[in-house]
């Protein structure tokens, strides 16, 4: 495929997220803004940070005069997710060259979404390629989303409430589209089961990590009983 | 002094993503082949990651009166229902949240 059919395809993908994006990063903007951090703060954080709901729960951070200590705990919990989308990259980020570092740094939830689930088959060269310009789309439009917010404060002209079930609806089809290619649904399975098991226990705020370990150890059971095979 | 204190704040929360990001890429690196189990992981955690995040988008929802629980799970159906239908992300994207916001 040429770059710019590449870039088009990865266009074409990475259109839910922009619509996602700019309104959740007004949104972030805007209420950065209101609690005294203006544009170097809100493009600052979007650029280094490039974490949705962590620079959300970050404002409470820098408002709320916590310690250094429970900011490093903080986001390691919020984030410790992305240590399992790592995990699901390395063979498929191998090998991709000088853009690589920009790739894993950009990993978000939905950047994972996007390139874990290329449209149309591609070679090893032609996917890389398209994850690094979904990469790049995407956090270009993190930035401009978080930074418009940031400018226009509270000028912005209809009501918005709800448009971010745009990235629930985006993970949704991923959850349904895998669902299909996959023969084995027991993964799929395992995952909603021990997220709503731990959210029924943990709570809203402390279910992510009892989840990921519980998944992690259903998934490791089953490979080790079935000596590891693919399932495709 | 503040400001110090907020810039040293954005720093740990950057630093600590980063460091989330790397670290599977880290001790899994070079042109050694990716041990079974963390291979095996790779293909199957995909499918379970996505419903965890459905889940983690979803959990806000409170059964404590019909309208707090029903936009989330008809615009749901919405996008399953389309998606299914049509394979179209998009415009499933677009049916889901529209039908979301009307509700809320």
């Amino acid at each position: 495929m040429r770059l710019r059919t590449l870039f088009k395809k990865a266009y074409m993908a990475s259109i839910p997220v922009l619509g996602g994006y700019i309104v959740l990063g007004m949104g972030f903007g805007v209420v950065l803004q209101s609690n005294g951090y203006g544009l170097p703060w809100a493009l600052a954080m979007s650029l280094f940070i490039y974490a949705g709901s962590l620079q959300f729960v970050g404002i409470g951070l820098l408002t709320g005069g916590v310690s250094i200590l429970t900011a490093a705990l903080t986001s390691l919990m919020v984030n410790a997710r992305h240590l399992f989308y790592g995990i699901s990259m390395i063979d498929k980020y191998k090998g991709a060259g000088a853009g690589k570092p920009y790739m894993i740094f950009a990993l978000t939830d939905e950047t994972y979404s996007i390139v874990c689930n290329p449209p149309v088959y591609m070679n090893k060269k032609e996917y890389l390629t398209y994850s690094l310009f979904v990469s790049l789309l995407n956090q270009f439009y993190w930035v401009s989303g978080c930074v418009l917010g940031s400018v226009l404060g509270n000028f912005i002209p209809f009501d918005t409430t709800g448009i971010d079930f745009a990235l629930t609806a985006l993970f949704i089809t991923v959850f349904v589209q895998q669902w299909i290619d996959k023969k084995d649904h027991r993964p799929a399975i395992i995952g909603v089961v021990a997220s709503v098991i731990s959210l029924l226990i943990f709570g809203r705020d402390n279910f992510l990590i009892p989840a990921m370990l519980a998944i992690t150890a259903a998934l490791c059971l089953m490979g080790a009983k079935e000596g590891y095979h693919a399932n495709e | 002094m503040l400001m110090n204190r907020s810039v040293l704040i954005v720093a740990v929360m950057a630093i600590v993503t980063i460091i989330l990001r790397f670290i599977p890429f880290i001790i899994f690196s070079g042109n050694k082949k990716t041990p079974k189990l963390v291979a095996y992981l790779g293909d199957v955690l995909p499918s379970s990651v996505m419903a965890m995040l459905v889940v983690y988008c979803l959990k806000g929802i409170s059964f404590t009166s019909t309208m707090a629980f029903l936009p989330y799970i008809a615009a749901s159906a919405v996008v399953v229902l389309s998606y299914i239908w049509k394979r179209n992300t998009l415009l499933s994207i677009v049916l889901g949240t529209a039908c979301f916001m009307i509700m809320v």
